[in-house]
């Protein structure tokens, strides 16, 4: 009974121990998309500024916003807009729409495997295949065989982005099948000669990266960096930083400004992101 | 236990034994709370506050002083508290938002007869509906979208599949093993292998899942010779891992726990060990096996990990090679990205509530039969 | 087992040896199929493995095969569930002492009790995790905040302390079941001589009944402590981090744990092959982890049975 009571005693004491906040702390939540990125653009920061002390958790974009609300992050990445719900939220949290930051972009490939002979589609090309529309090769002037189709679970951001953008809003086709990651993606359309998949530009490493057409009469444009920043390149989308802007001053505005900066820049590239246009940044 | 009832009259017994016996409630108080804050986390979606709509009638923030209080506190889905806390400006920007989200609806959903509909009644939520650009009455998990179509049938599917595909591979191994380690294997044998099959359940489930995509997923693959590497058939073999060591454990101890008079009887009248282990000993024991069945359905249906790990798209498909997408999962896989409080939110907690009541009852009848079974072969009924 | 032998039918029963051969064959089929998950980690889990591995804390990418190492999970983890034994310990333990100390075997709070923690031993980890958030996040956190007038939400959130309340619940039943096997398992003579020279009926189970049943009791810990371990369900939701650059501090912080970061390197992977070996060698630590546990809990098991089957 003593050992019983001394373990409440320790509970009650652990308790007792109450979190706070110290000045020249900044939480980081949100969008695993963005996770990585994150954390480095933390560790070379806190490199150069020893007063200032930067944690990053993740746990999706949705669990980011709500940190936002309950005041429990400074920071929320999100890999998408904010919604309407979330910025409705905000407002009835802390009485101010939360501030928006683009912080980089990111570019979707489609990738196939390298035996097809295909080199280029149009996005709504790309969106029929994805929504069971096109189902042989050869009507997009391939080989006379099935598309399989991979893509990935429905709460990635990735996900959502490919489905409002290149789908334009419909379902994907049930025949789709979902990978749990965008490497399971790659590996799984390395193995197959018909398959179709998408993912980060950066990651589509020994597939091939379909030339992509805005539209019909627009040339096929290639997944490269430069395109990708240029705009030219039709499938990207931004990632964004969100913060209460009650809170955006002092050591939280510096860090936002720094990210912003060619600085905080250069460490986009090397997650396989891409670096916002000069004009975007700080 | 053989101590009689007594020393009341000592206030420090008495104490110690009312506090004794208000710890042993919790937990009754346990089971009670978590239905009570799992359903609760649901109900709005039971009163039907939830619309998930996509066009909308916005009310122009200019109208704002024409509406009654009550009024705009239902449309900006206030509380009381949250409404009488705030000054007219935060009202306006509430308003605002509310119009942008339907400024920021794309054009071609404007007219389409779907965005009118609200996804979170019951009849889309378990019936099938007729979408647009589909050619028939279909049923859909998309909950991301701009339409959010939250039916739910494809998911009970899924996990009536893997469940199935489970239990069908687990129970023959599993009873069959009992049998053999309670009546075959020598007393000696049985102090191995008993203990060994139980190490099984040690395997955390994360790992199961881990060897099921890595290794099992591919060596299966090439054995059947299907198309999609990650499906059902493998989400429910490696269900089965998790699910033999109990389906084993709890038959293994009805089976043994049958008297040893009707064994000793059978074999005195001339039966072989495998009549009398076939036609006296199971028999007698079939209630247990029975509930240990139902527990391990129980388990499996109720396993989130593996099946996360190993297939997850929401296919609507009774096919065991084609993917599948169980409750569980749904819940794992989509909490994170839900807006906290939002229709999604509560549907995942809603399917919590059902998933709950499912094995509640399951385990209850498990209970239940293994219950009757103790007092029948005591003697006592 | 002799008089067995003795009454066996001489003559050649292909039924008999037919079906015996089948349960053989599903006995041995489970027993290769957990040889096979063993034997399958441990060959490309020790390639991965060193000390460096065990005791490193990530600084920048935790798929990067070189730098890697799990030291904050396996802290995150060993917190977590120390932190539950604290609470799930004296409540199963009260639990078991009154369903077989005091409790009327027949009246119905013994039967609901009964009932409850059968149920509880059922719900499924999601349902747990789901609950967390509901019940100790949204409620007890958020009013704990509300309370204190904190300005941002500090219990209101997911924390480690939340965590591992969720698995305590979750665990309540094994160390219930497991306490009161081993209660049962002490003659009821030794409590009789207690009540018969003069002492109380607490004194009685503190003294004499409690420390005779600690194996049975550490056992119910042990396998507590080892299914918390290896399960991520139920703190998805509740406490745990993707990724944390230092240690938790307090009892309101997240925390890094081995069992979701096995989820994490084998889904979320940016090259599959490339993460193969870490990934593997982070399996090994978890499964040595649950495992020991779980070994050292079937040995005093059995050791308590033993003795069990003694006196019934």
């Amino acid at each position: 009974m003593k050992q019983f009571i001394k373990s409440f005693c320790v509970a009650a004491v652990a308790v007792g121990i109450s979190a706070s906040a110290s000045a020249g702390n900044i939480t980081v939540k949100g969008s695993d998309t963005l996770l990585i990125l994150a954390q480095k653009w933390a560790e070379n920061y806190m490199g150069s500024h020893a007063d200032v002390k930067i944690s990053v958790t993740g746990g999706g974009t949705g669990t980011g916003f709500a940190a936002l609300q309950n005041q429990t992050t400074d920071l929320c990445d999100a890999s998408r807009k904010a919604k309407a719900a979330e910025i409705a939220n905000c407002i009835k949290a802390f009485n101010a729409r939360p501030t928006e930051y683009k912080v980089a972009l990111d570019g979707l490939s489609v990738y196939v495997n390298p035996e097809s002979p295909l080199k280029e589609l149009t996005v709504a090309q790309v969106g029929d295949i994805f929504t069971g529309k096109t189902k042989n090769w050869k009507e997009v002037g391939g080989p006379d065989a099935p598309i399989t189709l991979y893509s990935r679970e429905n709460s990635s951001g990735t996900y959502e982005f490919f489905k409002e953008h290149v789908l334009k809003g419909h379902d994907f086709a049930a025949s789709a099948q979902t990978m749990p990651g965008t490497a399971a993606i790659v590996q799984a359309v390395l193995k197959d000669k018909y398959g179709i998949g998408y993912g980060g530009a950066a990651y589509g490493g020994g597939t091939k990266q379909l030339s992509i057409k805005k539209d019909d009469t627009s040339p096929a444009i290639d997944p490269t960096e430069n395109n990708v920043e240029s705009g030219t390149y039709p499938i990207w989308r931004y990632l964004y930083v969100y913060v209460n802007p009650a809170l955006d001053k002092g050591d939280i505005a510096a860090y936002l400004n720094w990210i912003r900066s060619d600085d905080g820049q250069k460490y986009v590239k090397e997650v396989g992101y891409f670096p916002l246009p000069k004009n975007l940044r700080n | 236990m053989g101590i009689h009832r007594g020393h009341q009259a000592r206030p420090v017994e008495w104490l110690a034994e009312k506090f004794i016996f208000l710890v042993s409630l919790s937990a009754i108080v346990m089971v009670f709370l978590i239905f009570l804050f799992v359903a609760r986390e649901a109900l709005p979606l039971f009163f039907g506050e939830t619309n998930t709509a996509l066009v909308q009638k916005p009310i122009p923030t200019a109208d704002l002083e024409k509406l009654s209080p009550a009024k705009l506190q239902q449309y900006l889905e206030l509380t009381p508290a949250q409404f009488a806390a705030m000054d007219k400006d935060t009202l306006k920007s509430l308003m605002d938002v509310k119009q942008e989200a339907q400024d920021e609806v794309p054009e071609e959903f404007r007219n389409d007869p779907d965005a009118r509909i609200n996804t979170t009644e019951w009849r889309y939520l378990v019936l099938p509906h007729q979408w647009n650009h589909y050619d028939k009455p279909e049923y859909i998990w998309q909950p991301v979208g701009q339409i959010q179509k939250y039916n739910i049938i494809p998911l009970l599917v899924g996990t009536l599949k893997t469940t199935l595909i489970g239990l069908l591979f687990a129970v023959p191994l599993s009873v069959g093993a009992a049998i053999y380690v309670s009546q075959m294997a020598r007393p000696k044998m049985r102090e191995i292998i008993k203990p060994t099959i139980e190490l099984l359940s040690g395997i955390p489930s994360v790992v199961v899942g881990f060897f099921a995509l890595l290794v099992m997923a591919t060596v299966l693959q090439k054995v059947f010779g299907y198309q999609t590497r990650l499906n059902a058939f493998v989400a429910g073999i490696a269900l089965g891992f998790a699910v033999i060591p109990v389906i084993f454990s709890i038959a293994e101890d009805a089976l043994t726990s049958v008297p040893r008079a009707y064994t000793q009887a059978a074999l005195a009248l001339g039966a072989s060990r495998w009549q009398t282990a076939w036609q006296i000993v199971l028999p007698a024991a079939l209630p247990g096996v029975f509930a240990a069945t139902v527990l391990g359905f129980g388990r499996a249906i109720g396993e989130t990990m593996i099946v996360l790990m190993v297939c997850s798209a929401s296919v609507m498909s009774w096919s065991i090679f084609d993917s599948a997408r169980s409750i569980t999962t749904t819940i794992a896989a989509e909490m994170a990205e839900a807006v906290s409080g939002g229709p999604h939110y509560r549907i995942l907690f809603m399917l919590g509530a059902l998933l709950f009541a499912v094995t509640f009852v399951s385990n209850m009848v498990a209970g239940a039969v293994i219950q009757r079974f103790k007092l029948k072969l005591e003697g006592k009924r | 087992m002799n008089a067995r032998k003795h009454f066996r039918a001489e003559k050649f029963d292909f039924a008999s040896f037919f079906f015996t051969g089948l349960t053989g064959l599903a006995t041995l089929l489970i027993l290769g199929i957990l040889a096979t998950i063993l034997i399958n980690i441990i060959a490309n889990g020790v390639r991965g493995f060193s000390w460096h591995f065990v005791s490193t804390i990530p600084k920048k990418d935790f798929f990067d095969v070189n730098t890697t190492g799990v030291l904050p999970m396996i802290v995150g983890t060993t917190i977590c569930v120390f932190v539950m034994t604290i609470f799930v310990l004296p409540v199963g333990v009260i639990t078991a002492i009154y369903l077989t100390e005091y409790a009327a075997n027949n009246s119905l709070v013994t039967k609901f009790i009964r009932a409850a923690v059968n149920n509880l031993a059922g719900v499924p980890s999601i349902v747990f995790g789901l609950f967390g958030l509901g019940f100790f996040i949204n409620f007890i956190g958020k009013n704990i905040d509300a309370v204190l007038h904190n300005p941002s939400a500090v219990w209101g959130q997911p924390a480690l302390i939340w965590a591992s309340l969720t698995l305590a619940i979750m665990t309540m039943p094994v160390v219930i079941v497991a306490t009161e096997e081993s209660l049962k398992a002490i003659p009821p003579g030794l409590r009789e001589a207690s009540l018969a020279l003069g002492a109380t009926k607490l004194e009685t189970i503190l003294r004499v009944v409690l420390p005779q049943a600690l194996p049975g009791i550490m056992t119910g810990g042990i396998l507590a402590v080892s299914r918390a371990a290896g399960e991520v369900a139920p703190i998805l939701f509740t406490g745990v981090a993707y990724y944390m650059a230092s240690l938790p501090h307090h009892v309101t912080d997240q925390f890094m744990d081995l069992g979701y970061h096995v989820f994490v390197l084998s889904t979320q992977s940016p090259n599959i092959e490339q993460t193969r070996p870490i990934l593997y060698a982070t399996v090994l630590v978890l499964l040595l982890l649950t495992f020991a546990l779980n070994l050292v809990a079937i040995v005093i098991r059995a050791r308590v049975r033993k003795k069990l089957r003694a006196l019934g």
